[in-house]
């Protein structure tokens, strides 16, 4: 059977997130009750989570969270990591026996920080060298899969119904400010767990519900720059889209939302001269990483979330507040059955993003 | 003006020279710099130094003076304005220039004046006081180059395939030994009173500028090689 | 019958019943194909002399003229087929090279018609390009490696000059000297009107054209005619000519007949002298030279024109696109080796470079995998026939095309492929006055205005079926593409997939 990332596999979606912008901690079932909800947009082929401030005692190490297919497999990466990183702890993800959820990996947790001298040495920035680690354990060390890179948050996934793997993953025992979660409805079977989303890099995690019709235009653009679209996911090209633009180019989460999700000519021809000059220059200069087809996303980032639709507004999304709390989901229902009285509740426009973050 | 170019690119030297409002521009300390006035109109530009490549590109009118050798491209399309060179010039100078002068007292590499061409007014010249390397004229429509061989009495004063290509134009050798390996599709013939009329007026320039003997000079045959009029290109095709 | 007699190709076929002895096909056709008998009181035509351009077919008022391919015929020969029998008949009664125009007629792969669109279903919407909005603008030039930002954190537009296009076609280069004035003119205004480009070509720009200059591109070849600083500033940006698709490795040669005063004022040159462009830039022996030239021509225009280098497709071409990428080339131009051409020899316009298919996806890969393709613009031509053509290079990796005979075709020409003979009988391709005129400027300009707005509503359609609503995402996309009928090699050239994986 074909894997996830030998064949292009076309997908539909639930997505969830909530964010506290004081920082209350929110425990791990809330979000599960809000995806499961949404049982029907997903087929039991992928669900998956994204928490962020779960690591508050590991908050300056990086959290790797790995799939492997074999002993040997762990071995090989766990000498890589050696050889790269200090490793600061290590241990088995706790999990749960859920009926439905089979054909588990080994999944394992580590913190690491880079080796300082090996650091130095590659002549990179930090977060890049940990960027290009990653990158070298999931193309070559076979069976090994980091799916989760990020300093103080962590990715859980599995195939299977999001609210199994929640459960699976024992969510209610951790707690953090952000979460996001995804439940997939792919045409066809991933083959394996690392085809679940959310997808990851370093600490931006993306869940998205859509088939984005500009894909290849996107990945082949974006592989210029040294990434590698393994898993050929929508989720994927996004992610590293974000990172290359947030990380690399330094834009903010507002001004990359104006790359991937850009106005019209014709409105922007209706501005007033300076912002006009800014959109056609970030449309211009960037012009391979518009998306386009539908696509509803949540990208979660250290201290932030941000949400945002394609143009034309294809997928459907909803976003409520109460106090603090924001809650962003595919269906409204999805953000009552864990907050039934918010203060206000919306969609946002097609390409209008929606950022919240920690309050300073 | 005087404008010191040793801690300057070629970018920022031009932009000075671009933005000086003096009429008069002297540089010091050229070395490399390219493209030096490009497309330049109404300045008179002395340099001190070795300028690089493609000096006075599509030069519309200024002048300018060289006290030492020059590189490649002098003069590429020039339209207009003169460039002097005291030292040597190196290959394809006066390519494609279409109007103005660019006289050299030293040697001139090979290809000069590759596709000049004139037009109405414009007569572009080049004047080589030592000698010239080959294909020199390589493709000539128009114009004259003048080669004087000053420093070589009893040679030919040009390389090989001199004229190759011609199609207008004067090449004027000062030579008393007829040159060799001409193309039939030249006329080569001794230089008459009427043919030497079109270069005494810039012989004596450039006898003024480089202090030679305008006698001297002129006491010597020169050969005039011209497009053979039974025009060869139409019987290359056959319509198909 | 001597040795020099070659049966003529056509046959020009008059309904005797129908026709008026108007002698209107006589007064039309350039070539002096028709003619009439007095004592018989019937027109008569020399089918030798017949080009079949269509011009006496189209006025013929009573439609009482047509023109069919002869059936005198040679042997059947598979290997020697009537064409290369005629050639060499010819060649050897005059001696000279073929000299042939437009693009190379014979049955080459075409590899467009063998790439298949995709279209949306059911995993994502296709889009109703009538209803909903659908972008085609197009931005060409470098795009900088950094984002700069001022004292209040905006960004400064640090890009360099570019080319804006309202959609993503422009007019090749032809020069004024192989086109007529009229075709400039009509060229110029439909691509003020349609806010895209034309090319001036080689010969200069004249003077009543200066107006159109933001939608001119002037180009700069070997020749340099008509070549000064006001030229250079004219336009929206200037081009280098290296190569022609039909012409690898080729210079021009416009005979001094077709430098009549107002062409010989464009280029530059004495009227009836002849216009040779050699056939490299003899400043530009090595690719370190090609920088020169971008340079000397930045300099020349303050760096406010974008420079593209036009080269033909040759077996390098992947190679040589990465070195101009790296010269200061803003925009690279690649013609392949099925594009026009107002004179060529017949062997090297058939037989020298690759198709453009095949150049532009390895041009537009190893850009990629070289990790530049966004510092440089890629622009195609050489054969862009339809506007699936356009749709099929964009999602290869082409930023915009180039037409030419397309163009061409919508002024009046009917390919008869007789540009080099100057007597072109639709007033394109000839600079004698009587013909020149029968090309209606009005006219042909809302002809080519008519051309682009439905290609463009076609692209908008296909781009709509697979669910893209600007053009930028359609670039490069080459999983909206998929092959017919090709093998494993040429897929992977390509870089898509067969049809059905």
């Amino acid at each position: 059977m074909l894997k996830e990332g030998q064949f292009r596999n076309l997908s539909g979606c639930a997505i969830s997130g909530i964010f506290s912008k004081d920082g209350t901690a929110i425990k791990g079932d809330k979000i599960i009750k809000s995806i499961k909800i949404m049982h029907d947009r997903s087929n039991g082929l992928g669900g998956g989570f994204a928490g962020y401030g779960i690591y508050p005692e590991y908050k300056d190490n990086y959290a790797f969270h790995v799939f492997y297919d074999s002993l040997k497999s762990k071995k090989e990466c766990e000498e890589f990591l050696d050889r790269h990183f200090e490793i600061v702890n290590l241990s088995k993800i706790p999990t749960k026996k859920v009926a439905s959820i089979t054909d588990e990996p080994l999944i394992w947790r580590y913190f690491v920080n880079p080796l300082p001298h090996k650091l130095v040495d590659s002549q990179l920035e930090e977060r890049e060298f940990v960027c290009r680690c990653v990158n070298k354990v999931n193309t070559f060390i076979d069976g090994a899969y980091i799916f989760s890179s990020g300093k103080n948050m962590g990715v859980f996934k599995a195939v299977g119904y999001p609210e199994d793997v929640g459960e699976f993953y024992r969510l209610d025992e951790y707690e953090g400010y952000c979460w996001t979660a995804h439940g997939r409805y792919p045409t066809n079977t991933p083959g394996w767990w690392g085809g679940a989303h959310p997808f990851a890099l370093l600490d931006y995690s993306v869940v998205h519900n859509g088939e984005i019709s500009s894909y290849d235009a996107n990945r082949r653009y974006i592989e210029m720059f040294g990434y590698k679209c393994n898993l050929l996911t929508d989720t994927e090209v996004i992610t590293y889209i974000f990172d290359y633009l947030l990380r690399r180019k330094k834009l903010t989460p507002k001004e990359s939302s104006l790359v991937v999700s850009a106005p019209f000519w014709s409105t922007i021809d209706k501005l007033p001269q300076n912002e006009k000059e800014q959109l056609t220059y970030l449309r211009n200069m960037f012009s391979g990483l518009l998306i386009t087809g539908p696509f509803s996303i949540i990208l979660g980032y250290e201290g932030g979330m941000m949400a945002l639709n394609d143009r034309l507004k294809l997928r459907s999304m909803v976003v409520g507040e109460k106090d603090n709390m924001v809650y962003i989901a595919s269906e409204e229902s999805a953000i009552r059955v864990i907050e039934p009285n918010l203060d206000k509740i919306w969609s946002p426009k097609g390409g209008e993003a929606v950022i919240v973050e920690l309050n300073k | 003006m005087k404008i010191d170019a040793l801690e300057l690119n070629f970018h920022q030297l031009n932009n000075k020279i671009k933005e000086c409002q003096d009429e008069k521009i002297k540089i010091v300390n050229c070395c490399g710099h390219r493209y030096l006035a490009s497309g330049s109109s109404s300045k008179i530009i002395e340099i001190e130094g070795v300028p690089g490549n493609a000096l006075g590109c599509y030069l519309d009118g200024s002048e300018i003076f060289v006290n030492n050798n020059v590189q490649d491209a002098t003069g590429d399309t020039m339209n207009d304005g003169g460039i002097y060179i005291y030292g040597m010039a190196g290959d394809a100078t006066g390519y494609a220039m279409r109007g103005g002068e660019i006289l050299i007292h030293g040697d001139i590499g090979y290809r000069a004046g590759i596709h000049m061409k004139e037009y109405q007014d414009k007569k572009p010249v080049i004047v080589v006081g030592g000698t010239a390397g080959s294909f020199l004229g390589e493709y000539q429509a128009g114009g004259i180059i003048v080669v004087l061989g000053l420093n070589c009495e009893n040679k030919i004063p040009v390389g090989n395939f001199c004229g190759v290509g011609m199609h207008g134009g004067k090449i004027f050798l000062r030579s008393d030994v007829r040159p060799k390996n001409l193309s039939d599709k030249v006329v080569c013939k001794i230089a008459d009173e009427g043919d030497l009329n079109d270069i005494k007026d810039i012989i004596n320039k450039f006898c003024n500028i480089f202090n030679e003997s305008y006698e001297q000079v002129m006491s010597k045959s020169f050969y005039v090689i011209t497009p053979n009029s039974n025009s060869p290109y139409k019987q290359l095709y056959t319509m198909n | 019958m001597s040795l020099g007699y070659v049966y003529s190709e056509f046959e020009v076929v008059r309904d005797i019943q129908k026709c008026i002895n108007c002698h209107i096909c006589e007064k039309e056709c350039a070539n002096e194909v028709h003619s009439f008998s007095s004592k018989h009181k019937i027109m008569l035509a020399d089918d030798t002399k017949c080009v079949n351009c269509h011009r006496c077919v189209e006025k013929c008022p009573v439609r009482a003229l047509k023109i069919v391919k002869t059936n005198h015929a040679f042997r059947e020969n598979g290997n020697w087929n009537e064409n290369l029998i005629k050639q060499i008949f010819k060649q050897s009664q005059e001696g000279g090279v073929l000299l042939s125009s437009m693009g190379n007629p014979n049955k080459e792969p075409i590899y467009w018609d063998k790439i298949l669109l995709n279209a949306s279903q059911v995993t994502n919407p296709p889009i109703d390009p009538l209803r909903e909005p659908m972008e085609t603008k197009v931005f060409l030039g470098k795009k900088t490696d950094k984002i700069e930002r001022d004292e209040n954190n905006n960004i400064i537009n640090n890009l360099s000059a570019g080319i804006e296009l309202n959609t993503p076609i422009m007019f090749s280069a032809m020069s004024y000297g192989s086109v007529s004035y009229n075709t400039h003119m009509c060229l110029a205004k439909s691509a003020k009107e349609l806010g895209i480009c034309y090319n001036t070509g080689e010969g200069g720009l004249h003077k009543d054209l200066y107006e159109y200059g933001k939608n001119t591109i002037v180009q700069v070849a070997s020749g340099r005619f008509g070549v000064h600083k006001d030229y250079l500033n004219a336009g929206v940006a200037i081009e280098i000519k290296m190569g022609q698709g039909a012409k690898p490795g080729i210079g021009g040669h416009l005979p001094g007949n077709k430098i009549v005063e107002d062409v010989s004022k464009t280029r530059m040159i004495p009227k009836g002298a002849d216009a040779i462009s050699p056939a490299p830039h003899h400043d530009i022996y090595s690719i370190e030279d090609l920088r020169q030239l971008i340079y000397s021509l930045k300099e020349a225009t303050d760096y406010k024109k974008p420079i593209l280098v036009k080269v033909a497709a040759v077996h390098n071409i992947s190679a040589i696109a990465s070195g101009i990428a790296r010269s200061g080339a803003d925009i690279i131009v690649i013609d392949g080796y099925r594009g026009g051409t107002g004179a060529a020899p017949t062997m090297i316009r058939d037989n020298v470079g690759i198709p453009i298919e095949l150049a532009l996806a390895s041009v537009d890969q190893r850009l990629r995998d070289e990790g530049i393709r966004h510092k440089v613009s890629l622009v195609v031509g050489g054969s862009i026939r339809s506007s699936a053509d356009v749709v099929k290079a964009i999602a290869l990796g082409a930023d915009a095309v180039y037409i030419g005979t397309a163009a061409l075709l919508a002024l009046g020409c009917h390919l008869c492929r007789s540009c080099q003979t100057g007597k072109c009988n639709w007033g394109i391709a000839t600079q004698q006055p009587d013909l020149v005129k029968r090309l209606d400027t009005e006219i042909g300009t809302q002809r080519l205005i008519n051309l682009i707005n439905a290609w463009t509503h076609e692209i908008k359609e296909m781009m709509g079926g697979m669910g893209i609503n600007s053009i930028e995402a359609l670039k490069g996309n080459r999983l909206m593409l998929r092959g017919i009928g090709l093998n494993d090699r040429e897929l992977s050239i390509l870089g898509i997939k067969h049809a059905g994986e």
